[in-house]
């Protein structure tokens, strides 16, 4: 169920308890069916439990949209290193806020997931990496941990199965970039947090130098669900190529922003005037963010056909990403939020390759230059030109996530830069 | 023992064959594309790789274009693949690093015309070969400043190309992390730790070296020479017995560093602040500089032929006398050599040397068999295999009590004695100096003869583990000085009637048929890097 507002399109099924506060008990949690899925996965080989993940169709939720189960595969099965699972709850992305909720509604459901994956690909430790901030999160979290401790769930004898996996909580210091999966692991081992080259890939030499998998809270959050029901339950909803159901995290101007739980597929337009409630005092669409700051701004008319699948926001030029789709409307100043965002990276930015480090400071240079009303025509060349040189040329592609909303701002709202740079207009100024 | 665990052998290669800008290149599996394009006489330009240090390919300016890789690839840690097709000269490749040039230059401050690493500055050469005419930025640049690393380091924030080699050489060579990167994104700036500065280090001089860019200077070169002015010699470290292969910096007939010259057998691409320091005593000005003879009480300055005529006279009037000789470590192979077999010659006695020794090795942590050695004086090793005898104290004093009673001839090479209160052998028959500099105690011997240092001669060096190394002349020597080899062969030359060596590889061939484990070898064979000879097995040195 939505959170903090609720719509029948829904199919609530991670977020069904948001807003239930026993379901952070691990007594409310088993009461609601918890641990069953672990059961099960127990009384399972673990290559099967990769197998029925695989047959879900279940992709990536941090993003990229990598299908579980293969990333899964990949872990070695050979027993002469320890293995890991990290769950990535260092979510930062700006328009992102379904992970915190998973945390903070339902510690169990993500506990439950992360011992299933643990047990599926062998690791016996299972760090959760916390976002700095997620004080509130984080607490109720590391609580949840304790009691399933205690109740014998974590542990050396897991279910009473003889299985061991231990599960940590680790809070990071608040940096964007250690939601990256190999910054992520940096800094879990203590260094600053930064992206490593890959190859070799997390899965052969990762966290500590073992092989390791990385995944998203969401991600192994929906783990139990699909354990307990089976892939073909999961492929009811979503498309061929994107199964399932998302959590959306709206934001913006419209009036019931907030999480969604949806199937994927489900139309922006819909989850706008429908779901959401339509825009604030019905004032006209101009852009939205379908999937985090990081992903180019879809225009008012491209919204309007776009289905909210990976393969469909990619077909309307954009992507899907994690799902956090920021509105805007008229009175939106879009210099003013590209702006935003580039400080935003630049801020970010972990400062190792130049592209990134020098690149995103100097774009956001140029465009507050550009606000200042003191840009001129060229800006936009070379905004556009040195937003090419940092795509693909970095490690992460945190560099390549200033690159593409500005690009895309300056492709379709060309005509907002050039009113401020020839008359120093502002959209929205009183 | 030396510890050489680098076995040199052929294991069985594995080769793979791949194309670099069109040239078919064969390397050994696990070599990477930057390696291999520069066997390939294509230089990658690059910051952050260092072949001495790991590879986190941060700098991305060594990236090329792959045949089927969808983004362009770092060189420096992508292995070469069979069938490879890699381009680095493409145009997708040679954008990107001009885009990345552009970034490098956003904040630089392009104080060439002050900076020290002016000329042998890698963004300068790299931005003159493939930058932007002119650059885009229009806003204000970002000032970082100066800081004081401690030690001989000196930090400008401004010129930092971020590739993070002193932080790495930090924590991963020296293995003690004084170095650090503060704060991100280009916020970021390479920082000591509060009070604690490279003071603390034994090897800081290095982040000099490797540091691509004018970011880290050395205080003690600072705004001493261009970098174009500067001749550079190939020589070995005159400062201890480890022998790590340096140049030395020349102008004005003055050394102005010294810097480590790549012998992955000896000491890799580093070297210590001790060696590195200490180069002053060969830049000295008060030296001898021409022949000096004491003829009847009185020093009279001549030129070689009739000082080295008068000596020879008055050897032949001694007659048969005993001999003793003292040497300095600090001289080569070939000038001992000349001694040993001048007391040879005069009937045979012993030569004995004095030799600084510190307490304790100061060794590189992240490279094995590296370390300033207890041995301060670099050719130990070969005084000893030449048959001469250490005496004094690890001051490199004393040890001459049996001196005062010496009647007979006494040779002195390169050891000022400045430690001696006394006029030295007052009661021989015949006292040589052969040495740069002098001293009270040798005022009153009978033939002062100027002689130069190993940094104005060719000659060689016996490191503590027995490997012969060649120098070059890198300074010309005051006045009429010559080497030692030279005098002492004119002179045996002129006793015997017959020809004494008049080239340093005559010299060391002659060295080479005294000295056992030295057999075979020349100065051809010895080459720029040196031959390890078998010398650990039959003398106990360090």
């Amino acid at each position: 169920m939505g959170y903090p507002y609720s719509h029948t399109s829904e199919v609530p099924i991670i977020s069904e308890y948001f807003g239930d506060p026993e379901a952070r008990t691990l007594d409310g949690w088993k009461a609601r069916g918890g641990y069953q899925g672990l059961q099960k996965a127990l009384e399972m080989s673990p290559d099967n439990v990769v197998e029925l993940v695989k047959a879900s169709g279940l992709r990536g939720r941090g993003g990229a949209g990598f299908p579980t189960g293969l990333k899964w595969s990949f872990m070695p099965k050979t027993k002469d290193k320890p293995h890991y699972l990290l769950c990535n709850a260092d979510e930062s992305e700006p328009g992102t806020f379904k992970d915190r909720e998973l945390m903070r509604w339902v510690p169990h459901q993500l506990i439950e997931g992360c011992l299933i994956g643990a047990y599926a690909m062998g690791a016996e430790h299972v760090y959760i990496y916390c976002r700095g901030e997620f004080f509130e999160a984080t607490q109720v979290l590391a609580k949840a941990v304790e009691d399933a401790y205690e109740a014998g769930i974590i542990g050396d004898d897991v279910l009473g199965s003889g299985k061991k996996i231990e599960v940590t909580v680790h809070a990071g210091a608040g940096a964007y970039i250690c939601g990256e999966e190999t910054g992520l692991m940096s800094s879990l081992e203590g260094d600053r947090g930064e992206p490593r080259v890959k190859p070799p890939f997390p899965a052969a030499v990762g966290a500590f130098g073992m092989p390791t998998t990385i995944n998203n809270v969401e991600t192994l959050a929906v783990i139990p669900h699909i354990i307990k029901n089976g892939g073909e339950w999961y492929r009811q909803w979503g498309s061929d190529k994107s199964p399932g159901t998302k959590l959306f995290c709206v934001s913006g101007h419209v009036n019931r922003p907030g999480n969604y739980e949806l199937p994927l597929g489900f139309p922006l337009k819909d989850l706008i005037y429908d779901v959401c409630g339509g825009m604030i005092g019905d004032r006209a669409l101009k852009a939205v963010i379908p999937g985090g700051s990081s992903v180019p701004l879809l225009s008012a008319e491209e919204a309007e056909n776009c289905a909210l699948c990976y393969e469909g926001v990619v077909e309307a030029g954009s992507m899907l990403g994690c799902a956090s789709v920021i509105v805007m409307d008229e009175t939106t100043d879009i210099v003013h939020q590209v702006t935003r965002m580039a400080s935003f990276y630049a801020h970010e930015s972990c400062g190792q390759c130049t592209p990134c480090r020098e690149g995103t400071a100097w774009v956001t240079t140029i465009l507050q230059r550009i606000e200042d009303g003191r840009g001129t025509e060229d800006d936009l060349d070379t905004l556009v030109e040195l937003t090419e040189q940092m795509t693909g040329t970095t490690i992460c592609v945190l560099s390549d996530s200033v690159a593409a909303p500005v690009q895309s701002s300056i492709e379709k709202f060309r005509g907002e830069y050039l009113a401020l740079i020839r008359r120093g207009e502002r959209v929205g100024a009183a | 023992m030396a510890k050489k665990t680098k076995q040199i052998e052929e294991p069985a290669v594995d080769l793979v064959t791949l194309t670099i800008d069109g040239q078919e290149v064969r390397v050994p599996h696990g070599t990477t594309l930057l390696q291999a394009a520069e066997g390939a006489g294509t230089e990658v330009p690059h910051y952050c790789y260092h072949p001495g240090l790991s590879s986190p390919a941060m700098c991305r300016l060594c990236l090329v274009e792959v045949e089927g890789a969808p983004k362009l690839l770092p060189s420096c840690t992508t292995t070469a693949a069979e069938g490879q097709v890699v381009r680095t000269q493409s145009d997708p490749a040679t954008r990107m690093r001009r885009g990345v040039l552009e970034f490098y230059l956003l904040n630089h401050p392009l104080d060439c015309p002050i900076c020290d690493q002016s000329g042998e500055c890698e963004l300068q050469d790299y931005v003159f070969a493939e930058g932007r005419e002119h650059g885009r930025g229009r806003d204000a640049k970002r000032v970082l400043g100066r800081d004081d690393f401690g030690g001989d380091v000196l930090f400008y924030g401004d010129r930092c190309v971020m590739c993070t080699r002193c932080v790495r050489f930090m924590s991963e060579v020296e293995e003690k992390p004084l170095l650090t990167v503060v704060d991100r994104g280009n916020r970021a700036v390479i920082d000591t730790f509060f009070d604690q500065g490279l003071e603390q280090a034994e090897w800081a001089g290095n982040v000099v070296d490797i540091c691509p860019v004018g970011a880290l200077v050395s205080k003690d070169f600072l705004y001493k020479a261009r970098a174009w002015d500067l001749k550079h010699t190939d020589s070995v470290c005159p400062n201890c017995s480890q022998g790590c292969n340096i140049e030395l910096h020349t102008r004005d007939n003055l050394v102005h560093r010294i810097k480590p010259r790549t012998n992955p057998e000896v000491n890799g691409h580093w070297m210590c602040d001790y060696g590195r320091g200490r180069y002053e005593w060969l830049n000295r000005g008060d030296r001898l500089e021409a022949p000096v003879v004491n003829l009847e009480g009185r020093n009279r300055a001549m030129g070689w032929k009739p000082a080295l005529e008068a000596l020879k006279a008055r050897i032949e009037a001694l007659g048969d006398r005993s001999v003793k000789a003292v040497v300095s470590p600090f001289w080569s192979n070939e000038d001992i050599g000349e001694v040993t077999r001048l007391v040879d010659a005069l009937g045979g006695g012993s030569v004995t040397f004095r030799s600084p020794r510190a307490d304790d090795e100061v060794s590189l942590a992240g490279y094995e068999g590296l370390a300033r050695r207890k041995d301060l004086a670099p050719n130990t090793q070969g005084a000893e295999l030449l048959g001469c005898v250490r005496v004094g104290d690890d001051a490199g004093q004393g040890g001459l009590d049996d001196l005062a009673d010496h009647d007979g001839v006494l040779l002195v090479l390169g050891d000022a004695l400045d430690d001696v209160p006394d006029v030295v052998a007052p009661n021989a028959a015949l006292v040589v100096y052969l040495g740069a500099y002098t001293s009270s105690a040798l005022s009153e011997v009978d033939f002062h003869f100027p002689v130069t240092t190993f940094a104005e001669q060719e000659g060689t060096f016996t490191n503590h583990a027995g490997r012969v190394q060649r120098f070059w002349p890198a300074l010309s020597g005051p006045g009429t000085a010559r080497p030692a080899w030279l005098v002492l062969g004119a002179l045996m030359g002129a006793l015997q009637n017959a020809e004494g060596p008049s080239r340093a590889d005559h010299a060391f061939g002659l060295v080479a048929k005294a000295v056992k484990s030295y057999k075979g070898m020349n100065y051809e064979t010895i080459g720029a890097q040196g031959t390890p000879s078998q010398a650990r097995e039959t003398v106990s040195g360090d």
